[in-house]
């Protein structure tokens, strides 16, 4: 690992936070004006972290919480594998590791609120999973390498030239990485309820900061993903992941939540298909 | 005022707790979040969960069949904490206070810190009594807010 690997790293995981909160902060003010309201100052995701920090320790059992470091971990290893511009599928792995501790964590407790949030976020695994690594494959055919850096040293024009459609496909991911209506089903955001708060619901204080953390890393790597589809310029991905993000805010104001089957469906005939016409379009213009 | 101080009094998440009110005051609370009052700007946010709460806002009189559940709520919620008695009816205990299942005041089971009378209290009335109770959360801005 040269010195400039572990600059990277450490950046990732300094300025992520900072990045990732802003970002929090935009949604939760534009969603504000959407409705017709002032809304929070930007600040406030900070905020929401440094009291929720600062409140006292109340765990329901050891495991709970060292599956929410668990959580965390993971997801920052993905965002650093990213920054790092390792391996794609690598990334889903761990991301998925990542989700699958959050799941656990959520089982270990008797609340039926939690269980049932844990039940359905393995549905929502169930439903992007496939689309995620069919993105991946999209992405290999067309860099001939499942490495992230394959994509900035190979190719002449962006991603999204040749894989619009599994780049619509990723965006469904996002709505449910956001846990965004109309997929906010295994827990919600700021402000809505849904079975209480689902997975979060046994997790207070300092535990629920963290989750919140890992919000702020999760988005930026999914936001990184997106941003990979413009990656010939740092600037062009940064704007194409924030236009996703922004485009995700207005879907969510306008979407009602749906139901866990209608999810499933929709993901996966819409998801899938869109996927895959695009990898056999790829074939048939070669 | 340091940081964790103005987090706390930038982010109160309220528990909202209906003890059996006739819904007069439960009405108001939720007016407060609209987009007319809007305490979303304050970062005042309705939470479902008594783990995730700041600030326990009741409604109604103390009665015997949910007192139980009052103190459970309470006790459920993770330090620091605040309770704010909403209405004449969580106050006194009001007009019920002589049925034979009613306690009287919310403070009859927790230890309430503000109390906002009125029947119903208004949304101004009450985001004053939540300003109010933020300032349990910072001592020093405490004198300020009281004023």
């Amino acid at each position: 690992m040269t010195t400039n690997d572990l600059l990277t790293i450490i950046a990732t995981i300094v300025l992520g936070p900072l990045v990732g909160g802003f970002l929090f902060g935009i949604d939760r003010k534009l969603t504000a004006r959407l409705q017709g309201r002032y809304g929070p100052p930007i600040v406030q995701p900070f905020y929401d972290f440094v009291k929720l920090w600062s409140k006292s320790r109340i765990v329901v059992n050891q495991s709970q919480m060292m599956y929410v470091y668990g959580y965390l971990l993971f997801t920052i290893t993905a965002l650093c594998l990213l920054a790092l511009r390792q391996d794609l599928l690598i990334i889903i792995f761990v991301l998925a590791f990542g989700g699958v501790s959050l799941i656990m964590g959520a089982f270990s407790v008797k609340s039926p609120y939690s269980n049932f949030g844990a039940q359905r976020e393995i549905l929502q695994m169930v439903a992007y999973e496939p689309i995620l690594m069919l993105a991946a494959v999209a992405i290999y055919l067309q860099t001939g390498s499942f490495l992230v850096s394959g994509i900035f040293d190979k190719l002449q024009q962006p991603l999204l030239f040749s894989l619009p459609l599994v780049f619509v496909a990723l965006l469904i991911i996002l709505t449910i990485k956001m846990r965004k209506s109309p997929f906010d089903i295994s827990a919600s955001a700021h402000a809505h309820q849904e079975i209480v708060r689902g997975v979060y619901t046994e997790y207070s204080g300092p535990y629920l900061a963290l989750i919140e953390l890992t919000h702020w890393y999760e988005l930026l790597l999914v936001l990184g993903i997106i941003g990979l589809f413009w990656a010939t310029s740092i600037w062009a991905a940064a704007a194409l992941a924030l236009a996703a993000f922004l485009l995700e805010i207005v879907v969510d104001n306008i979407e009602a939540r749906m139901t866990w089957s209608w999810m499933i469906k929709f993901v996966w005939t819409t998801g899938i298909s869109l996927s895959v016409v695009n990898i056999a379009a790829l074939y048939l213009i070669k | 005022m340091g940081l964790v101080d103005t987090a706390r009094t930038k982010s109160p998440w309220i528990l909202h707790y209906d003890c059996g009110s006739c819904n007069g005051c439960d009405i108001e609370i939720l007016a407060c979040l609209t987009p007319l009052y809007d305490v979303e700007r304050f970062g005042i946010v309705n939470v479902g969960n008594p783990k995730h709460a700041d600030v326990l806002v009741v409604t109604g009189p103390a009665n015997r069949r949910n007192q139980r559940v009052l103190r459970n709520l309470y006790e459920q919620m993770p330090e620091p904490k605040a309770v704010i008695a909403v209405g004449t009816c969580a106050c006194t205990g009001g007009v019920f206070h002589n049925c034979y299942n009613v306690m009287g005041g919310v403070d009859k089971v927790v230890p309430v810190n503000v109390y906002i009378p009125g029947c119903a209290a208004k949304p101004e009335a009450i985001i004053d009594g939540v300003v109010k109770a933020l300032a349990l959360f910072s001592p020093s801005n405490g004198k300020e807010a009281a004023k």
